[in-house]
Formats: C-alpha cells, sequence, structure tokens
C-alpha cells in the first residue's frame, strides 16, 4: 500500500509543479470570483444563475484538469521511458496504475475543494450586498450547504472521467485519449436517449444496439443535480448513494481494464 | 546460486504493418553469471543486449525460455528489493531534484525518511553530484543525470546490479569515476552485470564476459580463458639506433617493423620466434638505448572483432543484422 501511496504522491507534485494547471484553476477561480457581475447584470434577482455557472465551472474546469493530466498520465512514462526506472523497483504494475489514479483523484479533490471555497466565499459576499426583500424570493438561501451534494457528485464524475482517461492512457496517445475521454463523457451526458431509442428508430437491431450502448457508456448525466440543488428541490440520500456507488464501480471496473492491459504491455 | 541465470531466453517482435515478419531480438540465451562476478556483456549495436536486460527486468516478456536472478523468477517482487537498474541513456521526472528522486526512489524500497535521507546524501557525494542535490533535474546535463541513475541503482545496496551503457555521456574523469565505482560494489561482493561498447572497460573491469551477435551469444567465458595469453610477438623501442645496425637486425628476420617516431625514436616489432632480450643485446652493443620492451597480447577487442565476424549466419527469421541491412 506504502508503494500506492508514494506513486500517488509523487503525480500530486507533479502536478502542483506543473505550469498548466496553475493557469487553469487560476482561470477558474477568476470566473467564480468574477461570477458576482452576473449579479450586478441580473439586479440581484436570480442568484441561481451565480450558483448554477459556479458549478458549471468547478465542473468543467474539473473535467479539463482529469482529461489534460489523464490522458498523458501513463503515456508520458511509457514515452519518456521514466517508467523503466520506476517498474524495476519493487512496484508491480497494478499498484503503478493504481497510484497514478489515486494521484490524479487527490489533485481533483484539492482543486475541487479550492473552486469550492472561492465560490462559498462569493456567495456569502453576494448574501451581503442584496436586502432582506430580495433574499426572501430566493429559493434557498445564497450559502447553501445543499450545494455540497452537488459537488459530491461532480467529484465522482471526474474520477469517472480520470478513470477512463487513465484508461485510455495505458494504450493510446494522449491526443486520442483526450479524443476518446471528451467524446465518452459527451455521449454520457446524453446517455438517457439510448434507452428509449426504439421510440424513435424502427429498426429493432438499432435499438438493441442503443439499448446496449446505454448500459456499457458512463451515463454521466446522473451525476448532475445542479438544477435540483440551485432550485432547492429534494435529493433523496439514496440516489446520492446509488449514483456515488455507480461511479465507484465504473471505476473499479475501468482501473480493472487498464490493470488488465498494463500487466501484458511489453516496454520496448 | 547464480546471481543470474538463462536458459534459452528468445524474444521475437513482429515487424511491418500489413505484412508482419518475425524479427529475432534475442536467440535462445543461455547464461550463468555467478555472485560477486562482474560480467561485461558485449555486443555491437542491435545485437540484443539492452533485449536482454529488459527481459531480466520483466519490462519486456520473453517469447520462449526463461530467466532467474537469485534464484527466483525475473519480475519477483522480492528479487526487484535486491538488485539495482541502470537503463541506456535514463530518463527522470525532470520537474523533481536529484535529491527528491532519489528519496521517492528510496520510499518504494520502504526505507524509513532518516535512512532515505542519510543514503540520498551519501550516494550523491560517491557519485559526484552533492553540490547538485538541490537542482532540478531538467537542468542537469547528460553526463550528470547518467550519475543519478547510477545512484539510483544502487540506492537500495543491490546484491546483483544491471547496468546498460553505464559510461554513456560520461567524459574522461566521469568514467573512470564510474570504474573505480564499480569495483567497490564487487569489492563489496555485488554482482555486476553491464552491457558496454567500451571494450577497453570490460577489459579493465570484468572477471567475465558474453559476446552476443545478431541476437545470438557467440562466447562467454572467464577473461582468462577466452584470450590466448601466448605472446604473439614483442614491441621494443629503442633510441639513437645506427642504421647499419637497423638495417641488420631487418635483413636478419629479427625485426618485422620498424617505425620511427621522428626523434630518434624506433618502434621495431619483433616475431614470437625471436629471443627479445639477443636483439636488444645486439642493439645496445652497437649504441643504442632502451625505452621500453613489452610483450604483444591478443587483446579483448582482437577477440571481440573476431567472435562478431565469425558469428554464424543468420537462421530463418529476420535477425537485427539482416533487418538493419534492408
Amino acid at each position: 500500500m506504502h508503494v500506492v501511496r508514494h506513486v500517488a504522491l509523487n503525480v500530486f507534485k507533479e502536478s502542483v509543479r506543473d505550469r498548466v494547471l496553475y493557469s487553469l484553476v487560476a482561470f477558474a477561480v477568476l470566473l467564480i470570483g468574477g461570477s458576482y457581475l452576473i449579479g450586478e447584470l441580473t439586479a440581484g434577482q436570480d442568484i441561481k444563475i451565480i450558483k448554477d455557472f459556479g458549478l458549471a465551472t468547478i465542473a468543467t474546469f474539473g473535467l479539463l484538469i482529469a482529461v489534460f493530466i489523464g490522458m498523458g498520465l501513463v503515456w508520458k512514462e511509457v514515452e519518456r521511458r521514466s517508467i523503466y526506472n520506476l517498474l524495476t523497483k519493487p512496484v508491480r504494475r497494478h499498484e503503478f496504475i493504481i497510484g497514478k489514479f489515486a494521484g490524479l483523484a487527490l489533485t481533483l479533490f484539492i482543486n475541487v475543494a479550492a473552486m469550492t471555497v472561492v465560490f462559498y466565499a462569493v456567495l456569502a459576499y453576494l448574501d451581503t450586498l442584496f436586502p432582506e426583500n430580495v433574499r426572501a424570493i430566493w429559493p434557498a438561501p445564497a450559502v447553501d450547504p445543499g450545494m455540497l451534494r452537488a459537488v459530491a457528485l461532480i467529484f465522482v464524475e471526474l474520477l469517472v472521467v480520470t478513470a477512463i482517461a487513465l484508461f485510455f492512457s495505458t494504450f493510446s496517445s494522449p491526443f486520442f485519449a483526450a479524443v476518446l475521454t471528451f467524446g465518452l463523457w459527451v455521449s454520457g451526458h446524453f446517455n438517457a436517449d439510448l434507452r428509449n431509442f426504439e421510440a424513435v428508430v424502427d429498426s429493432p437491431a438499432a435499438a438493441y444496439l442503443a439499448r446496449g450502448l446505454y448500459y456499457v457508456l458512463p451515463n454521466f448525466a446522473a451525476f448532475d443535480i445542479k438544477t435540483q440543488v440551485v432550485y432547492a428541490l429534494p435529493v433523496p440520500v439514496s440516489y446520492l448513494v446509488t449514483t456515488a456507488a455507480y461511479g465507484v464501480v465504473y471505476v473499479a471496473l475501468l482501473l480493472t481494464g487498464a490493470v488488465v492491459i498494463f500487466a501484458r504491455r511489453d516496454f520496448k | 546460486m547464480d546471481a543470474i541465470r538463462t536458459e534459452a531466453l528468445t524474444k521475437h517482435y513482429r515487424v511491418g504493418f500489413w505484412r508482419p515478419r518475425p524479427y529475432v531480438a534475442l536467440d535462445a540465451l543461455t547464461l550463468d553469471v555467478r555472485r560477486g562476478e562482474v560480467c561485461g556483456f558485449l555486443g555491437p549495436n542491435g545485437a540484443g543486449k539492452t533485449t536482454t536486460l529488459k527481459l531480466l527486468m520483466q519490462l519486456i516478456y520473453p517469447t520462449s525460455g526463461r530467466a532467474e536472478i537469485l534464484g527466483r523468477p525475473v519480475g519477483d517482487v522480492e528479487v526487484r528489493r535486491r538488485i539495482g537498474y541502470l537503463p541506456e541513456n535514463p530518463y527522470f521526472y525532470d520537474y523533481l531534484t536529484a535529491e527528491e528522486l532519489l528519496s521517492y526512489f528510496g520510499s518504494l524500497y520502504g526505507l524509513s525518511v532518516p535512512e532515505r535521507r542519510r543514503r540520498v546524501a551519501a550516494l550523491l557525494d560517491e557519485v559526484g553530484i552533492g553540490a547538485e542535490r538541490r537542482l532540478q533535474l531538467r537542468k542537469f546535463s547528460k553526463g550528470m543525470l547518467q550519475r543519478v541513475g547510477i545512484a539510483q541503482a544502487i540506492l537500495n545496496d543491490p546484491e546483483v546490479v544491471f547496468f546498460d551503457e553505464p559510461m554513456s555521456g560520461l567524459d574522461p574523469l566521469g568514467r573512470r569515476e564510474i570504474r573505480q565505482l564499480v569495483l567497490r560494489l564487487r569489492d563489496r561482493g555485488c554482482t555486476v552485470f553491464f552491457s558496454s561498447h567500451v571494450l577497453s572497460d570490460a577489459e579493465t573491469l570484468c572477471s567475465r564476459v558474453a559476446i552476443l551477435a545478431g541476437g545470438r551469444l557467440v562466447a562467454s567465458g572467464h577473461l582468462s580463458n577466452l584470450l590466448a595469453f601466448q605472446v604473439h610477438g614483442w614491441e621494443l623501442v629503442m633510441t639513437s639506433i645506427p642504421d647499419a645496425a637497423l638495417q641488420e637486425a631487418t635483413r636478419f628476420g629479427h625485426v618485422v617493423r620498424a617505425t620511427s617516431f621522428g626523434d630518434g625514436h624506433y618502434a621495431l616489432e619483433l616475431p614470437p620466434t625471436v629471443e627479445p632480450d639477443r636483439v636488444l643485446a645486439n642493439l645496445s652493443a652497437r649504441g643504442a638505448r632502451l625505452v621500453s620492451l613489452t610483450p604483444v597480447r591478443e587483446t579483448l577487442e582482437d577477440y571481440f572483432v573476431r567472435q562478431v565476424a565469425e558469428a554464424p549466419p543468420d537462421r530463418g527469421l529476420e535477425t537485427p543484422r539482416s533487418y538493419a541491412r534492408r
């Protein structure tokens, strides 16, 4: 286990020293920080827009970090041959893969946490700007802890994206890994349409194929509860637990696939 | 128990996209290296040296055959705790400093923080980059990276160490330091297995060599057994030799060739059949003065060239040599 921890910490150290990550996080923080301008534009009538915008920013920048770091996580080690030094130490190949994943998960956790703190700070500031009568018509208070449920599911979604990028990174170049990961992310958000495809097409074969894809592709739409938390609609705990469990199982399957592929690879 | 043992170790690759053909990178290598030996693994480019080392490190899997290190199958994590490896032209995480990199690798061996700190500092001093320990590796020259590579290979105080071209990128001073390091490792009882193009290094360091050509082992054994130690002739260097005396010695066949150094010094090549002290006495009596007298023996380079030239022809499948000719 100590091997996984040290490999993960090294991934974290690498991302902390990576200027691209700094730029992404700085940009996200600026964007969230600047979202109070939207409040100015809408005359404070709709804090829902700011909340929606803030959560979408956390999700989008988290996605960019997951894909751009995840896509080269394994490939870079193989291409630059730094893997020769690592795999000849007492490191099993599966420990390497799990360590890489854990390192990026830690990086994402810290970044999502940082963006969330800024997000809440902006909301707290906005809260002080508006009079009582305006705040009274908001569906939920500005600093609503309930939004953390959306952030939690965004984080689980990012773990799935990371696992997808890592999976592709074990056998393809960063470009293909990025394209395939983005492709899956987009299709995963429209996954629900595939379930009832027979209502749209007549061909039973196409309907079966669509149904098959529905079960195989990750259902990213399930992780998106932004609208519910922004409008203070109820989100049952059972839904959160089931969706998080779905994400964890998906990650486990992808990591198993990555380990199986990686364990057989020749590093020429 | 042997330190390293391979039995018919073979690696084929498939080359070509449309019509893949097998390419024999290593052909049935059977080799054993005893504990405490310094074994040089020699061969021309593409001979299969790096392939062998990668198979021993399980960075690639064999097509057939088997390999053991310290009596256990390669790839066994317990074995990796007891060995070290320097890859050819090593690359490290360039965002780390030399100290951080070695500390990271030390953590993978389960070394405690104080132990890591102590060992890393000592090792960086030993390989001559102690002053640059806090410099990011992206600022290191090739030779400095090679030294980091050597330090990480011996970080765990290994019983067997594998060096792939350890002298690569090093200046003459660096090469000399690494030679001394190899000898220190040998004195500690460590088995050293290194691949090299530099035959003089192998001749200085190795008790044993294995020569690979076209993916096949063409010679292996102790240097004392491989190299014929009989004298092939003598090289006599003298000064102030009278012309008449030199012509006479040449005419009688006592001197095969005389090369002038231009300042009155001559290198005289004597055949093995003559007694050198007699030639020396004759020339000295005519006023010549002795500078040096050296027996000429077969060198590892002579042996290497002969073995590689006599390597058996390719056998059906493509070997690195036949592939390189395309």
